[in-house]
């Protein structure tokens, strides 16, 4: 029973976050850009995302002719359900989580691998060249980006002895992982991005190069599946980096823990959105070069550090 | 690395920066003077039309969106029968106002003409012609050097001089 209530509370939170990050995206990107942003449905505008809702769900759900109908109608599914599957691992609260699994991060990870599937094969079914070019980059940078994204967690793992997100929450009581694991956040920060294909590396949607990239022939809700799965990806990493470096629910007892670990989430969900109003896209060679040749040496030596000092400790 | 580290800094700063954005319905834009906007028919200082109904605006227009009918009136003087604008068509270009010998037509400030029927952009000589003398006060086409068309005597006119009398031999 408790399992079932938490199910539908993390679903339903999770769902309307993403919902109404658009509306919070959009009013710290114009205030960012001395704008205003939406403010004229509602109150300050909030009721833009609602909008945004009926408007998105009476569109024209348009399949083109050309494309491969079963696989171009579940890859929107897969981005959506393999994020939503990964929070049924991360503690929000003290015992307050759908599946405390001892191999919680594997769980995370292999979800966030399968979630390339959606993309490419969004890029692919779509039969379309500018959404094979955004699918075929989608693929590259997160199996480049996977890589080392798992391999700056192990840090964090070997440092708490768990793969379990509610064990490594709690072995952070004396220290958050974020003062040790420098680098590993940093690495992890950084894959973060490139796997929900953030700004400044999102060039599988690239705009200005590829019209929109893998979804350019989607429209209607199945469009929306992958704009609100972007933005659960968002919550994803930030919930997650609010886990492993920043303590998750621990804080001072002033306020309860599920404050504590909405607002490290909401504030790694502002740095995503200042990252998107403050960079410039790397080119894609760039971005290959500077996942290959720095960040996965830079996670290698980092795991390589952390063993060596834990078995001098120890 | 610090350039991208300074770049958010200043990014984030601008959160305290004052918007620049006019919140249009409630507040209204400053418009400078020579705004081009809604085009208008003006009339003199004695509150005669100024139009003399010379087509030169109509030629000059780049969308042929002015349409005009010449006609005189009992003492001679040229007025337009009707002059129509098809606000569908213009493009506020100005060319019109440049190319106007009075300063009759002539564009102003005004740009919230939105209608929910076509038609109705359509404007007439009476939705066109206002009772002002626009931009240029106090200044009459008739008044200036040129034939006497009753306003003023042969000589009278402003930056005109007296007629040379050919009878006599004084310089």
């Amino acid at each position: 029973m408790h399992t079932a209530i938490v199910i539908v509370v993390v679903l339903l939170v999770v769902i309307s976050i993403a919902a109404g990050l658009i509306w919070v995206e959009r009013r710290l990107l114009a205030l960012w850009q001395d704008r205003l942003g939406p403010n004229r449905v509602g109150p300050l505008g909030l009721m833009q995302v609602l909008a945004d809702m009926i408007k998105i769900f009476f569109k024209e759900d348009w399949i083109p002719p050309f494309a491969d109908k079963a696989v171009f109608i579940i890859a929107p599914a897969i981005t959506m359900v393999t994020t939503l599957l990964s929070f049924a691992f991360i503690p929000w609260a003290p015992n307050f989580v759908v599946f405390d699994s001892n191999f919680g991060i594997l769980f995370f990870l292999g979800f966030s691998s399968l979630g390339v599937y959606s993309v490419v094969l969004a890029g692919w079914s779509s039969n379309n060249k500018y959404s094979l070019l955004g699918g075929m980059r989608a693929s590259a940078q997160m199996l480049t980006y996977e890589v080392f994204m798992g391999i700056s967690l192990m840090g964090v793992v070997m440092m708490a002895d768990s793969f379990s997100f509610s064990a490594i929450v709690k072995a952070q009581q004396h220290m958050w992982f974020f003062i040790p694991q420098f680098a590993g956040f940093v690495v992890f920060f950084i894959a973060g991005i490139a796997e929900t294909h953030r700004l400044p590396f999102d060039i599988p949607e690239a705009e200005g190069e590829l019209v929109a990239g893998y979804h350019t022939e989607y429209s209607g809700m199945k469009f929306g599946m992958f704009f609100v799965g972007e933005y659960m990806g968002i919550t994803l990493i930030s919930a997650i980096i609010a886990t492993l470096f920043f303590g998750g629910w621990l804080g001072p007892s002033f306020l309860p823990p599920f404050v504590w670990f909405f607002l490290k989430t909401f504030f790694f969900i502002g740095v995503f959105i200042l990252l998107r109003a403050g960079l410039p896209r790397p080119r894609y060679d760039q971005l290959m070069e500077f996942g290959w040749k720095i960040l996965f040496p830079l996670s290698l030596v980092n795991l390589l550090v952390t063993a060596a000092v834990l078995l001098f400790i120890k | 690395m610090y350039s991208i580290l300074r770049t958010l800094w200043l990014t984030f700063l601008h959160l305290f920066h004052k918007s620049e954005t006019v919140e249009y319905p409630e507040v209204k834009p400053y418009l400078a003077p020579r705004y081009r906007g809604r085009i208008v028919l003006t009339r003199d200082s004695d509150m005669n039309e100024r139009c003399v109904a010379c087509n030169l605006c109509a030629a000059a227009c780049p969308t042929d969106c002015i349409s005009l009918q010449a006609a005189e009136g009992p003492d001679g003087r040229r007025y337009p029968e009707f002059f129509r604008i098809n606000f569908s068509r213009c493009i506020f270009c100005g060319l019109c106002e440049e190319a106007c010998p009075t300063y009759a037509i002539q564009l102003v400030p005004d740009f919230e003409m939105g209608e929910y029927d076509r038609q109705n952009l359509v404007y007439e000589k009476e939705n066109l012609l206002i009772s002002g003398q626009g931009k240029y006060p106090d200044y009459n086409f008739y008044k200036q050097a040129g034939v006497d068309m009753g306003v003023k005597k042969k000589g009278e006119g402003e930056n005109e001089e007296k007629p040379v009398d050919t009878k006599t031999l004084l310089p």
